[in-house]
C-alpha cells in the first residue's frame, strides 16, 4: 500500500501538522557508508500522554473519529521491524512529538526512497502556515530546505501558488540529487 | 540548478496574474490524501491538478487534506467555492481532474456525473 518511504513519512508529516504544529524539522540520513537511511520527524505540536505514546504504534489507536484504524505510525513501525531498523518515539504533552524511524538501507524489502520534493509539496498543501524544515544529509553533503525562508522572499504571495508548489518540488529534488552526487 | 533569486521572479509572475484575475481565487480545490486516498490513487489526481492550474492559471489553489470519511469514493476531490458552495467529486482520476478544471473552475459548471450524489443514486 505504501511503495516508497516518502509517502510513509508523508505520513508522520501529517501527523504532525493534524497536531498543530508550527514548526516540523524531517531529517533524512542518507548513508550508503553506514548501510543505513535515518529519518526522524521533530515537531512543536500538540503531544500526547505516556498512554498514547504506548498505544500509537498499536494499529487500533487512533483520535480520530471518522474512521477507527489509524495506520500512519503502524505502518511506519512495520516498515523498520521489516528492514533491519529501529522505531522511537518520544512525546510530551503540549510540548511536541519526535518520531525516530532507521532501515538498513540495502535491505531487500526496504521500498525506494520515493520523490521527496513532491512529499514536501503535500506537506505544504496540507497546511502552508507550518514551517517545514528538511536536511537532507548523505555521506558528504547536506541539502537545507526551510519553507518560512521561501515564504520570506514570497513576501505575501501564498506558498499553496501551483507555480511555487511545482517549483518547491524541483528544487528540492535537485537539491538532493546534488547532495548524493558521488557517493555510489 | 534552481535558486531562492528565482523566487522574486516568481513573485512578480504571481502578482500579475493576481492583479489579471482583480483579487483572492474564487475556489478551493481539495483533495483526500489520508492512507486510503493514496492507495486508491490520490497522488496522481493531485499532481494534474496542480500541474494543469500551474499551467492553464486557473482561478484556484489546490491543496489536500487528510481523511475526507468516505475511503469507499477515494479519491476524492472536493470544489469550495468563494460564494459558500461546496462539491464532492468522487472516483476522480487524472482525466477526470482535468475536466473539473475545465468545467468547474473555469466555466462555473458542476461537473454532475462525477459528484458523489450522482454516484451515490446509481
Ligand atoms: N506528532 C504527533 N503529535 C500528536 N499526536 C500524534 C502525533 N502522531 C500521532 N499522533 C496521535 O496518534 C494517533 C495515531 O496516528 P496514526 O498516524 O497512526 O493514525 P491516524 O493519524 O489517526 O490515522 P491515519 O491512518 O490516517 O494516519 C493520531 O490520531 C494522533 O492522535
Ligand atoms: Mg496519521
Amino acid at each position: 500500500m505504501m511503495q516508497d518511504l516518502a509517502m510513509h513519512m508523508l505520513e508522520i508529516l501529517m501527523n504532525s501538522i493534524g497536531a498543530g504544529a508550527e514548526k516540523v524539522v524531517l531529517s533524512i540520513r542518507d548513508s550508503a557508508a553506514d548501510n543505513r537511511i535515518d529519518m526522524r520527524v521533530e515537531d512543536n505540536g500538540c503531544g500526547m500522554s505516556e498512554e498514547m505514546v504506548r498505544k500509537v504504534t498499536d494499529p487500533f489507536t487512533t483520535s480520530r473519529k471518522t474512521r477507527k484504524v489509524g495506520l500512519g505510525v503502524a505502518f511506519m513501525k512495520g516498515l523498520t521491524e521489516q528492514c533491519g531498523g529501529s522505531f522511537d518515539i518520544k512525546s510530551v504533552l503540549g510540548e511536541g512529538t519526535v518520531v525516530s524511524a532507521s532501515v538498513q538501507r540495502d535491505h531487500i524489502d526496504l521500498p525506494p526512497m520515493g520523490d521527496i520534493g513532491e512529499m514536501i509539496m503535500y506537506a505544504i498543501q496540507a497546511n502552508e502556515n507550518t514551517d517545514l524544515e528538511l536536511y537532507y544529509t548523505t555521506d558528504n553533503d547536506r541539502f537545507v530546505f526551510s519553507s518560512s525562508e521561501v515564504r520570506q522572499q514570497l513576501e505575501g504571495i501564498s506558498l499553496v501558488e501551483p507555480d511555487v508548489l511545482l517549483w518547491i518540488k524541483e528544487y528540492i529534488n535537485e537539491g538532493i540529487t546534488h547532495a548524493k552526487e558521488g557517493v555510489e | 540548478m534552481k535558486s531562492l533569486e528565482d523566487l522574486k521572479k516568481m513573485r512578480e509572475e504571481a502578482l500579475r496574474k493576481v492583479e489579471m484575475r482583480e483579487g483572492g481565487k474564487d475556489y478551493r480545490v481539495v483533495v483526500g490524501m489520508a492512507t486510503c486516498g493514496i492507495a486508491a490513487g490520490a497522488r496522481p489526481v493531485l499532481n494534474k491538478l496542480v500541474e494543469e492550474t500551474a499551467e492553464k492559471n486557473y482561478n484556484c489553489v489546490v491543496t489536500q487534506t487528510g481523511c475526507i470519511g468516505m475511503c469507499v469514493y477515494e479519491p476524492i476531490v472536493e470544489v469550495f467555492g468563494n460564494d459558500g458552495s461546496h462539491t464532492t467529486y468522487v472516483h476522480v482520476d487524472p482525466e477526470k481532474a482535468v475536466k473539473i478544471l475545465e468545467e468547474h473552475i473555469g466555466k462555473g459548471h458542476v461537473v454532475e456525473e462525477y459528484t458523489v450524489d450522482a454516484v451515490r443514486a446509481q
